[in-house]
């Protein structure tokens, strides 16, 4: 395989040579390993693409009216041999492409852990990962590093050769948060918590963006991603923390409104608990959050009691605002229970630590039984604390 | 007149409503209304408007309906052009701080507008108004089993366009992408007329397209001629079979997602709200269970038609018929199960991704095995390169590509980076132009001389298919290229200054691809001119070898003058093979059923009653919405609805043709 | 139909019929009147997939267990049940060509549907007046949609019922006619089924819930 995978960068560092190839040139093992996969699958494919090409010009050109010495077979239609090979030869190529997607899809699920941080080196468990929540804003991210307190408007930065896990949520609708040079992308939805684990190897500064068009301002939604080494990454906390200001819930509301083309901004403290009243969507007092309304509903909802417990909706960024037919807009009014605490949202894929690549070794068998905590079709919501 | 007095009468529309501050779409809108103006008054001067209420808006006959779809479907593509014209000049220009010329505003308006005019008015009213002018041809029957259906299925296809025409004057279209994903589309965050002119064009198109779907599949079904078992119809035949069962089966998912958009839109319903428990994911699934079959309902009638111009233009019988019609079914069946590859990136699990990847590969295997079928078709043929033949080598050279990079999309982690980049742009619209539009131009070409009696100019013909080849790759594969630079869709200014000249050579495309539609314009308006020269009297132009080209070109309204009798495949090769006489005499009445105004008038009252719905004007949505009920069931109490052609007509008609064959010997 | 054979090409292939054989006018009605009520039958899946998903999301409102009136359900569903009947005897006397007893056991049909109707208003109004109504939560919102689009159905079926009765008795029992009675009832019946799955699914199973 590895030959072949020479074999097909050949053309592609001709390409490469002036343009930004980014897809195909990433900086991190992830995007690494699906620049791999696209460039496999791309060989994998051309073994049946260029005979079909090659074979439509050669008899195009050779049963053309004017040649008539080409061979005329006017009632010729079926060969069983014929069929055979036409069905498959397109058949064997997908049962390789097929494995291989089963394998690829499940090492390179963003909700698993990393295994590897380069294609020969396993990760150094003493090492924690970098913990960075991420927030689709309108029109701009918000990244909230808790364990450093800190958070920063559309700028992101991480130490090279450390895994990075990135829980993702947006505020209001559906994004998609993508570094080429990093990783795949993953969307990010409002109420909803995806997952991504990546790791950049090479330091630098690479484009993100949101992948998903989410209104007016989305053009101006990209940030700078910065690989630094630890010293650099410590001194760009160190700016952060110093930068002053702090991000709580009031500031917050301020921040998720509507907003274009922002510049970068850092908050050197941030509201601990503010991530989780983002996901849950209850930053303004007073409502409920989702994980308390799950869990009230899993238990049966609060009956006719329930009905009371809507208030009028008067302040909720620019959302709801009025239907023609229905009712005034409301929201659900927090049940006077203390926040229940975090929970364990999603359960999480451990890889094993082995460097091997696309080789199927450290997968797990295959079970056909879906993750419990995942919906099955609905991505993956924040699991009830009860 | 007080403000609510006004509200009620107008609900939200008012002056400010027209865009008049945009100076585009008021340059457009004097060039519509001059053009438009120009040809009502030459309809009025020529006294062309009964002719035309009484021949074309309300016939039942299946031609002509048909070729209405055709023109719909080219005066949309003008439509749709021109928005993909409008983005590619802004991506060209807007570099280095530059704003380009559209405001975000009317950017994503034009985005959205160009996605849903394309897929819905331009490319199913062309494979809708091809299968429907061809089926009944093909299978001996002499119109559909519901003729007064099809005539208001077209119409109802007219509402939703007359719709969508009008969010361009009056108002705004949907600024939210073609498949206008909540929460994005809820009222919250599009509060404006857009989304709900999105929603009525399509439920009014789509009420059209579900009752032609079943229309057609009846008339396939029931009223085949005596012998053509299944497995005798023509390839054409059973794509067209298949698309419309497709069509039955996921246009219903259309109506109902849209519809509980609207209620959220309208009375404040919870189905994809962030709270209260809605969710916006399912949106996404719903839709795509219909969008998934939509795409298969567009590129199959075009494998149909591929496999009758090379069959036709090789000389030589279709190979692997058999394995064709299985392929065929399978794509049908498997297109159902691959819906969740349109949003890998949602975080579905490896499990459920991996799934939906395979299926997608595993349409490839009878795709890849139709190719072989045309290939092999060609294999020992003798190939005419007329025009239709040109399209369907084009389409092989292409849709390869754009069915490897599908493939290719279908790999999750591969998606995971390319998802959502242009490198998809170029995909879909590899496979689309590719697919469905050369499809559309290869049957346009192959069936005109049927529908007119005359051929295409084939110089013009000649030049609009190069420049339309060549301006499809420079076009889209800078796309490939900007996809792999990890340049997402849908962006309006770029900050990147590399990246321009490949906007710039993409937008070039664009250009040589409007000189192809212009040139096929000309090849329209120089063929009616040179008709005399390029007359077919032998209703046969390419020695053809299915069932439509054994009547005249244009066929008589009654199609076959004897209901015709099938032993073969390629029934009308078989006939000439077999010494067919046409019968000259012993011609007997024919029943035929009678136009009717009804259906123009029903899908009117329903277009009025989208555009009161859309702007709050509830007076007029339910006094349409009651002129329809009144109107609908008034129709049920008219028992005639056919009649005979008397058997003088029939003689005459055959008599003529009869003179006409003689003169070609 | 009858292919007659030309009889000048006799011993020659047959290309042609000679006799028109026209389809019955018809031909096609019932085969396309099934494929409208499968495009219908999965109007309705979809919203029972919708109500699958969203039924036990009550934004920490009331569940079915709250506010479903099993017995008047019940009832409503036995209203259904016998318009159905009602309407097989219908087409019984219809088949022995009674106009009299055809249009009164119409009459009786339609009469069950206006009830059906009349109680599921009945318990939508005090949903709604209770505070449950369907932009309280994704279940309500669900539940209201399922169940009315159901009702909506049945409306439209009041009226084509209604249109059917002046029809028969302006025109009598004549072939169009039959046939149109023919796919009321076809349709009549679809709506029964799809009752039974509203019933079971939304109803018993959402109070076991």
């Amino acid at each position: 395989m590895s030959r072949l995978k020479i074999l097909a960068l050949l053309p592609l560092a001709v390409a490469l040579s002036g343009c930004n190839y980014i897809v195909l040139a990433p900086a991190g093992d992830i995007a690494a390993q699906q620049r791999d996969l696209v460039i496999i699958s791309t060989v994998l494919m051309l073994l049946i693409v260029v005979p079909v090409m090659a074979l439509t010009v050669l008899f195009a050109w050779r049963y053309r009216q004017s040649n008539t010495s080409a061979r005329y077979e006017p009632e010729w239609d079926h060969s069983t041999k014929l069929e055979l090979v036409i069905w498959s030869a397109p058949l064997l190529i997908i049962v390789c492409l097929g494995a291989l997607t089963w394998m690829g899809t499940h090492l390179l699920d963003p909700y698993r852990t990393l295994g590897r941080i380069q294609a020969d080196r396993a990760v150094d468990q003493s090492k924690a990962p970098l913990e960075v929540d991420v927030v689709a804003l309108d029109w701009k991210w918000l990244f909230i590093y808790p364990d450093y307190g800190i958070a920063t408007v559309n700028d992101l930065a991480a130490p090279i050769d450390r895994p990075i896990n990135f829980r993702i949520t947006a505020s209001s609708v559906m994004n998609s948060f993508y570094i080429p040079a990093l990783a795949g992308q993953i969307y990010a939805m409002p109420g909803m918590e995806t997952k991504l684990h990546a790791v950049v190897n090479h330091p630098g500064t690479y484009k993100g963006f949101s992948a998903n068009y989410s209104g007016a301002g989305f053009s101006g939604m990209h940030f700078n991603f910065h690989g630094l080494d630890d010293k650099g990454f410590d001194a760009w906390i160190a700016s952060a923390k110093s930068a002053g200001g702090s991000l709580g819930r009031a500031q917050y509301l301020q921040l998720e409104k509507p907003s274009q083309n922002e510049p970068v901004r850092r908050y050197g403290t941030v509201d601990a608990d503010l991530y989780r009243l983002i996901l849950n969507m209850c930053v303004d007092t007073g409502k409920m959050c989702q994980s308390e309304m799950m869990a009230i509903d899993a238990k049966g909802g609060l009956g006719h009691q329930g009905l009371n417990n809507t208030l009028p909706l008067a302040y909720d960024k620019y959302a709801r605002r009025g239907t023609a037919l229905g009712p005034e807009p409301v929201f659900v009014a927090g049940a006077c229970t203390p926040d229940a605490p975090q929970g364990q949202t999603t359960a999480s894929i451990k890889a094993p630590t082995d460097a091997a690549p696309l080789l199927g070794a450290g997968l797990e068998r295959p079970t056909f039984t879906p993750q419990k905590s995942s919906s099955f079709f609905l991505g993956q919501r924040p699991k009830s604390d009860s | 007149m007080s403000p609510d007095l006004l509200k009620l009468i107008f609900g939200r529309l008012g002056l400010e409503s027209l865009p008049l501050h945009e100076p585009i779409v008021v340059g457009t809108f004097v060039v519509v209304a001059l053009g438009g103006a120009a040809l009502l008054g030459g309809l009025t001067y020529f006294r062309l408007w009964g002719y035309l209420w009484r021949e074309w808006f309300t016939t039942v006959d299946h031609k002509r309906i048909g070729i209405m779809y055709m023109i719909l479907g080219i005066v949309m593509l003008l439509r749709g052009f021109a928005d993909a014209l409008m983005m590619r000049g802004q991506q060209a220009l807007a570099f280095g701080g530059s704003e380009g010329y559209l405001n975000a505003h009317h950017y994503d308006q034009v985005f959205t507008a160009h996605g849903v005019i394309m897929i819905f008015f331009v490319a199913m009213p062309l494979v809708t108004g091809l299968m429907n002018y061809v089926v009944p041809l093909q299978i001996g029957a002499r119109d559909v089993s519901f003729p007064f259906l099809n005539n208001f299925s077209f119409w109802m296809t007219v509402g939703g366009a007359v719709l969508v025409m009008a969010s361009l004057f009056i108002g705004e279209f949907a600024r939210t992408g073609w498949l206008a994903y909540p929460p994005l589309s809820n009222i919250g965050y599009s509060p404006d007329v857009g989304v709900d002119y999105y929603i009525w064009a399509l439920q009014v198109a789509g009420v059209g397209t579900t009752l032609s779907g079943i229309n057609l599949i009846c008339t396939i079904v029931k009223l085949r001629c005596p012998g053509m078992s299944m497995m005798k119809m023509p390839v054409f035949t059973w794509t067209s079979l298949c698309t419309n069962v497709l069509i039955v089966a996921s246009f219903p998912v259309l109506t109902v997602v849209l519809a509980l958009l609207s209620l959220d839109r309208y009375v404040g319903t919870n189905f994809f709200t962030n709270d209260f428990g809605g969710s916006p994911m399912m949106y996404v699934n719903l839709i795509w269970i219909w969008g998934h079959p939509e795409v298969y309902i567009l590129v199959l009638p075009a494998f149909g038609i591929f496999s009758e111009v090379t069959s036709t233009f090789s000389g030589k019988r279709l190979f692997g018929y058999t394995s064709m019609v299985y392929a065929t079914v399978v794509i049908t069946i498997l297109s159902y199960l691959v819906w969740l590859h349109h949003f890998f990136t949602m975080g579905s699990g490896a499990s459920v991704n991996s799934f939906f990847g395979i299926t997608t590969m595993i349409i490839s295997i009878p795709t890849g095995a139709k190719m072989f079928n045309w290939l092999f078709t060609m294999y020992r043929g003798r190939i005419r390169y007329e025009l239709p033949m040109m399209w369907t080598i084009a389409f092989m050279l292409t849709f390869v590509i754009g069915g490897m990079t599908g493939v290719l999309l279908a790999v999750p982690p591969a998606d995971f980076v390319l998802h959502n980049s242009l490198f998809l742009i170029a995909h879909f619209h590899n496979v689309i132009i590719g697919g469905v539009v050369f499809g559309a131009f290869a049957g346009i070409t192959y069936w005109f001389p049927k529908a007119f009696g005359f051929r295409l100019d084939p110089f013009w013909g000649k030049l609009s298919f190069w420049f339309w080849v060549s301006g499809f790759y420079l076009a889209f594969m800078p796309l490939y290229v900007l996809g792999l630079m990890g340049v997402t869709r849908r962006l309006r200014v770029f900050d990147d200054p590399s990246l321009q000249i490949w906007f710039v050579i993409a937008a070039i495309g664009a250009g040589l691809v409007a000189l192809g539609i212009g040139c096929m314009l000309v090849q329209f308006a120089v063929s009616f001119l040179r008709r005399e020269q390029l007359k077919d009297v032998t209703g046969d132009p390419w020695d053809a070898r299915t069932l439509e080209w054994a009547t005249s070109s244009p066929p008589p309204d009654y199609n076959f003058a004897f209901t015709p009798v099938v032993h073969d495949n390629d029934a009308w090769w078989d006939m000439k093979k077999r010494g067919y006489q046409r019968p000259l005499t012993g011609f007997r009445p024919i029943h035929m059923p009678s136009s009717t105004g009804t259906g123009i008038i029903l899908a009117g009252l329903a277009t009025a009653m989208g555009f009161g719905l859309i702007w709050y004007i509830w007076w007029l949505a339910a006094a349409s919405f009651i002129a329809m009920l009144a109107v609908g069931i008034g129709h049920t109490f008219n028992y005639h609805r056919d009649f005979d052609i008397p058997v003088d007509d029939v003689v005459r008609t055959e008599d003529s043709r009869t003179k006409l064959l003689a003169g070609a010997k | 139909m009858t292919v007659t054979v030309n009889p000048a090409q006799t011993g020659a292939p047959v290309f042609y019929v000679v006799d028109e054989h026209p389809h019955p006018e018809g031909w096609s009605t019932s085969l396309g009147f099934w494929i409208y009520l499968m495009s219908d039958c999965l109007i309705f899946a979809i919203l029972f997939a919708t109500f699958g998903v969203l039924g036990g999301s009550y934004a920490a409102g009331p569940a079915p267990k709250d506010l479903f009136d099993l017995p008047l359900v019940a009832l409503n569903t036995s209203m259904l049940l016998l318009s159905s009947i009602t309407y097989g005897f219908a087409m019984l006397t219809m088949q022995q060509n009674r106009i009299g007893q055809t249009q009164m056991w119409l009459a009786i049909t339609g009469l069950f549907g206006a009830a059906f109707i009349g109680i599921e208003l009945t318990e939508f109004a005090h949903m709604i007046h209770e505070g449950a109504a369907p932009q309280r939560s994704a279940f309500l919102s669900a539940f209201f949609t399922l169940v009315g689009t159901h009702g909506l159905h049945v409306t439209c079926g009041l009226i084509w019922l209604v249109t059917l009765m002046v029809q028969v008795f302006k025109f009598g029992l004549i072939e169009a006619n039959r046939r149109r009675l023919m796919c009321l009832s076809m349709f009549w019946h679809f709506l029964d089924v799809v009752w039974i799955g509203v019933f079971t699914f939304v109803y018993l199973l959402g109070v076991l819930r």
